[in-house]
């Protein structure tokens, strides 16, 4: 235990004293308030003069300012912070001779994974926190609205999984510093992993389903229903999509479900047609709870394998 | 006196395997209290990798192990408290000056703050880096590293200390420090230390017995003056180290 506790205070000083960190912090710091501040604006302007609609404060998470919302910029580029964070946190180590100097003193092995993954977690959780509070601030400010309890407690359920979210690509990064020996390796890795899944499998998912299921020529409900739900298969594979669906259903909720309207059945379609009420929170997260399952349960697969593989690797001088 | 207290370590048959190649073949060797032992041989010999066994770092394919009646395959932990080890290439972390160093190291070996505190500034005292104790680590020279890998041992005061190759690559002035600081450790904190080094002048210095090691296979040890009597039938005197090494290593 205490040798956990040294690694995880070395790992997070290391991590806020480096350029890395202050770099991707004011970046995305940054973004997300021109995002927010964008966003405020365009909710103050159309609030003017009418009633206020439930939920307002949620539109500054989900209102697109400039090219993305918030939401949709953190699943984008929310893997990005834990893959910068993690992919060099083993092999750097190793080949500085840190690696077996460390494993040398009486600590058991694990506590130097487990502190660094832990190190990470709390990083990019201290990271959210602010970034969501910055916004918050700033939204109380220019649209002059309270949130809400309920509100808060979807902010809150956000932070969470994508606190979770991010994690999952520390773990990634860390998975793939193990695995690689080199930095530049496991940074290309890292790279095209992200690349992979964030743009590859939503366009792969498309043509795969064109592919198997070829246009008929006009309008085939079958042929449209199949491609979809074939689509919708293979995009979940992707964590991005698990992570932005779930989320999108947490912070509006106005949406009742993370099926496109093709593939709703006819009591969904109704149901989505005459109750136009918000969901409650509860009902909100029952939708999405799968999603936040497999979320979280990739992250611990991930780490596991990172967590055999380390313990089993043998330590060598050179 | 019982001989059996003073073993510090002592392999049997001790036996490592790397993909099927055999990296240590059959090595037993004890070593006593307080002494200091020599570890000869060419590089890949095998000598990193029974300091590595030694410490619990790698599992034995075969044979036996123990330092302090431990078996460091069992109880890593245990051993790991008992035992400096500086390796070749020492790693530091760039970006820490010497007392973070340090201190680190205390905080992994569970040292109290006060105690790791007193020790960090006497060992550091004793190693000549006084001066440069809040220089990042990454600004020092190669003799000055490896001072700052011996204040280390200072600070964990551990019963056995590994010192791998540690004065490769130094000058002779640097040479000279690193070699009185290792008799200072075994005269004042009656450390036992296995020294592996190629620099035969400072073995021969140092250590009373030594064994060497040529392809995995230990294929000599005791002290110096038995190893010569083995290859040349003769009084030690007129034979240095390096030559009754060299007569070892082309008869293998």
């Amino acid at each position: 235990m205490h040798g956990l506790k040294v690694i995880f205070k070395k790992e997070l000083a290391d991590h806020f004293s480096s350029y890395r960190f202050i770099i991707l912090f004011s970046l995305i710091g940054m973004v997300s308030l021109i995002i927010s501040y964008m966003v405020g604006l365009t909710i103050k302007n159309e609030l003017q003069g009418i009633a206020k609609p439930k939920f307002v404060f949620l539109m500054l998470f989900i209102s697109q300012g400039g090219l993305f919302s918030f939401v949709q910029f953190v699943a984008f580029f929310g893997p990005l912070i834990g893959l910068i964070l993690g992919f060099d946190l083993i092999n750097r180590e190793r080949n500085e001779g840190t690696l077996s100097r460390i494993l040398s003193q009486p600590i058991y092995r694990d506590a130097v994974i487990n502190g660094k993954f832990l190190a990470g977690v709390t990083t990019i959780s201290i990271m959210m926190v602010s970034i969501i509070l910055v916004i918050t601030g700033l939204g109380l400010k220019m649209i002059g609205v309270i949130p809400g309890v309920e509100e808060l407690c979807r902010i809150f359920l956000y932070l969470i999984i994508s606190i979770i979210y991010i994690s999952f690509w520390l773990g990634v990064a860390i998975l793939f510093s193990i695995l690689f020996r080199s930095v530049t390796t496991s940074a290309l890795a890292v790279l095209a992993a992200w690349i992979f899944f964030s743009f590859f499998i939503p366009l792969g998912a498309n043509i795969i389903a064109k592919a198997y299921v070829p246009d008929t020529g006009g309008e085939n409900p079958e042929v449209l229903i199949r491609q979809a739900s074939i689509q919708r298969a293979i995009s979940l594979s992707s964590p991005i999509i698990l992570y932005s669906d779930a989320t999108a259903t947490i912070i509006d909720p106005t949406r009742k479900t993370t099926r496109s309207f093709v593939l709703m059945g006819p009591f969904e379609k109704i149901s989505q047609e005459r109750f136009s009420g918000p969901l409650t929170i509860d009902q909100s997260l029952l939708i999405v709870l799968p999603y936040i399952i497999t979320l979280i349960a990739i992250t611990v697969v991930c780490f596991s394998i990172s967590y055999t593989v380390f313990m089993r690797q043998e330590i060598r001088s050179a | 006196m019982n001989m059996e207290e003073h073993v510090i370590i002592e392999t049997e048959g001790l036996t490592k395997i790397y993909n099927g190649q055999i990296a240590v073949d059959h090595v037993s060797f004890k070593v006593m209290k307080g002494e200091v032992f020599g570890f000869l041989g060419p590089n890949g010999a095998g000598k990193t990798t029974i300091l590595l066994m030694l410490l619990g770092l790698t599992e034995p394919t075969s044979g036996k192990v123990r330092v302090m009646d431990i078996d460091p395959t069992r109880d890593a932990i245990k051993v790991k408290g008992l035992i400096g080890y500086m390796p070749e290439n020492m790693g530091f972390y760039n970006d820490l000056d010497a007392i973070q160093t340090l201190r680190f190291m205390a905080d992994l070996n569970g040292i109290p703050g006060k105690i790791a505190d007193e020790r960090i500034e006497r060992a550091l005292k004793i190693v000549g880096l006084e001066g440069d104790a809040i220089k990042r680590v990454g600004a020092y020279s190669r003799g000055m590293r490896q001072r700052l890998g011996l204040a280390e041992l200072l600070v964990k005061e551990p019963k056995v200390a590994f010192l791998d190759e540690p004065t490769l690559g130094l000058d002779p002035d640097a040479t000279n420090r690193i070699i009185e600081l290792i008799e200072n450790f075994t005269r004042e904190k009656e450390m036992t230390i296995i020294l592996c080094s190629h620099f035969l002048e400072m073995v021969q210095r140092l250590c009373k017995r030594m064994g060497i090691m040529i392809k995995g296979r230990m294929v000599a040890q005791g002290t110096m003056d038995a190893l010569a009597r083995e290859k040349f039938g003769l009084d030690q005197n007129e034979y240095t180290l390096e030559e009754i090494y060299m007569k070892y290593f082309q008869e293998t």
